[in-house]
């Protein structure tokens, strides 16, 4: 689609030349054609006042409730910083559900994208079974992922569940232990997401020419050759950016533990989110703690993509 | 579904006499031999399929089959869906909430990212750049460190436990891809369009109204699909900014009724909330499939 904006607009200003400078000094240009400047912030305006408003103002809002002492029903009580900050830190779930948070992160993405990749060339070209699968990898994508999260906590029930007799005779549950919970959600996941993923990384292989695989077989590599010298090398900029999402999307991992496994068993997987809302609204309604949780989780996300996006484009170049 | 699966592979297995042939590159041949040598991808391909269909089709059968500790114990029957109906408020009630949210936001959305696409690709003005940017860079902010402070903002201004408040707030995480789609949308114009209006007397609000909404039609059905999809499943914001059980949306409404009795998980009704949750969205991906796929062919994730 991006390929086809280009020539769009291209030719209309090469034939067009002498516009080209109104669009410099808008007073000079007829009133519209690229308009007038207040007539453009007009347009502009019900963005700016959401952006502001909406995103903005509570910005800045979170960085004021970390430096502040403010209960939730109390509201705000004044400046005590740095005092949120030491207690974040020691709150007795933190290091663990940093540690949670880190290892589904990595397992979520190490998942996504290979399967991601994997179910993309299964169903690269076109036909009709092969347009059936994408429509069926994609279905589940369609769901919420609170809905999704519904219908496996009814479907790795130990009483409902289609593998209940199975489960009992095994003497396992899906849920029952830390590790089967983790694999547990993780299969939910890559259920939910691998659609989506595969949908990414579709559109990345589309933008690889055919001339080249066809001249990488003249010259007779074999299949797997072709795979990791053209193809993943070609498709990096997708993998970068596949890679950042998913990060970012398994780092603020909210709604699958907080339906399916409620932290549980013994608090074994509750996520930096999940303790954000906790300290929030569950407990010790101390939104001046969840507040720094949040700047930290902020600025943590901020480094980690940093990381990401400096490796990836260190790697581009080699 | 499943039945459709089903075909290839028996043709497949009816027909192992062929004996495969030697030729490396005959993927795309139909013929027999060349579905022998397939044969593991059939196998493979229908058992993917099966996984990622399956838990939808086994949720939609068991929410009409009969089971111990629901209201549909034995015989098949929409018993489920008549402990749904009456729970709390009446599922009508939360479907309802749901509808007046996903509304909202699709309106608000669509209203909102048409114009600012308009203006971002047709003028410029002091603080283009700079307001792009920010609207972007609403999706590196968590949604957590968002609804907090929201949260409490909406306390303030008197929006507290109110659905107008949670589709403002879904509206504003929807503003960046829809923003970002609107302005590829009208860039794709041709200028020329605008100017034949304009030296016809057109202002720029005609215009936009009379010549380009037609044009960038097809950016709109997508940028109102997702911010459907995102409103109507939209499980943390209304958890955190609505407390009033009677506001609650459908996702929450359905989550919360599984400790209904007493701690017993009502399981069938569950079944039947996760079907009346998952239809309309799977019904809209089905007839709106192209839109969907054409919001990330649109160039937006090519880095």
């Amino acid at each position: 689609m991006s390929t086809t904006v280009t020539p769009a607009s291209a030719p209309v200003a090469a034939t067009r030349p002498g516009r080209a400078p109104s669009r410099r000094r808008p007073r000079r240009s007829r009133q519209g054609q690229s308009g007038g400047a207040l007539t453009g912030w007009l347009f502009a305006l019900p963005t700016a006042l959401f952006v502001v408003l909406l995103f903005l103002v509570p910005l800045v809002l979170v960085f004021q409730m970390a430096a502040s002492d403010w209960p939730l029903l109390g509201g705000n009580q004044g400046i005590n910083f740095p005092e949120n900050f030491p207690e974040a830190l020691d709150n007795r779930f933190f290091i663990d559900s940093v540690i949670f948070t880190l290892k589904y992160t990595v397992l979520a993405t190490v998942l996504l994208i290979g399967l991601g990749l994997g179910l993309a060339l299964l169903v690269q070209e076109s036909s009709r079974w092969k347009g059936f699968l994408r429509t069926a990898f994609l279905v589940p994508s369609a769901l919420g992922l609170a809905s999704a999260s519904l219908l496996f906590y009814v479907l790795y029930s130990p009483i409902a569940g289609p593998f209940a007799e199975l489960t009992k005779s095994w003497g396992f549950t899906f849920l029952g232990t830390p590790d089967a919970a983790l694999w547990s959600t993780l299969f939910l996941i890559v259920w939910r997401f691998a659609g989506f993923y595969m949908l990414l990384m579709l559109v990345g292989l589309q933008g690889i020419p055919e001339e080249v695989y066809e001249a990488a077989r003249i010259d007779g590599g074999s299949r797997w050759q072709i795979f990791r010298d053209i193809t993943v090398p070609l498709l990096k900029p997708t993998l970068a950016l596949t890679t950042v999402m998913c990060v970012t999307g398994s780092l603020l991992a909210f709604e699958q533990f907080y339906i399916l496994t409620k932290g549980g068993p013994d608090n074994s997987t509750i996520t930096v989110v999940q303790l954000i809302y906790n300290v929030a609204f569950q407990g010790p309604n101390n939104l001046g703690v969840a507040g720094a949780l949040s700047v930290i989780v902020l600025a943590a996300l901020v480094i980690i993509n940093i990381v990401q996006i400096r490796a990836f484009s260190k790697k581009a170049e080699d | 579904m499943t039945a459709l699966i089903e075909p290839p592979t028996t043709v497949a297995a009816d027909r192992p006499a062929e004996p495969p042939r030697g030729g490396r590159k005959a993927p795309r041949t139909t013929s027999l031999g060349g579905i022998a040598i397939q044969m593991p991808f059939w196998v493979l391909t229908a058992a993917l399929a099966v996984i990622f269909l399956y838990p939808l089709v086994w949720t939609a059968i068991s929410s009409v089959a009969p089971l111990a500790g629901t209201n549909q114990t034995d015989g098949w029957g929409l018993g489920n869906y008549i402990t749904l109906a009456n729970y709390q408020d009446g599922i009508l009630q939360y479907i309802g909430n749901s509808v007046f949210v996903s509304l909202l936001t699709v309106v608000l959305t669509l209203v909102i990212s048409l114009l600012g696409g308009y203006a971002f690709a047709r003028f410029s003005f002091h603080g283009k750049n700079a307001l792009f940017l920010a609207t972007i860079a609403i999706l590196m902010v968590p949604y957590a460190t968002l609804l907090i402070p929201l949260y409490v903002l909406l306390n303030m201004v008197g929006l507290s436990n109110s659905l107008v408040g949670v589709a403002l707030v879904l509206t504003m995480f929807q503003l960046p891809f829809s923003t970002f789609m609107m302005r590829i949308a009208f860039e794709s114009i041709p200028k020329e369009l605008d100017e034949a209006a304009m030296v016809d007397g057109c202002n720029s609000w005609t215009v936009l109204w009379k010549v380009l909404v037609p044009a960038v039609k097809p950016g709109l059905i997508t940028v109102g699909l997702f911010a459907f999809l995102a409103a109507w499943n939209d499980f943390m914001a209304p958890l955190i900014l609505i407390n009033d059980s009677a506001k609650m949306t459908l996702p929450l409404a359905v989550s919360n009724l599984r400790g209904q009795v007493q701690g017993v998980v009502d399981y069938g009704a569950t079944e039947a909330g996760v079907v009346v949750l998952a239809l309309p969205c799977i019904l809209l991906f089905l007839i709106l499939q192209r839109h969907y796929v054409r919001g990330f062919m649109s160039g937006a994730f090519k880095g």
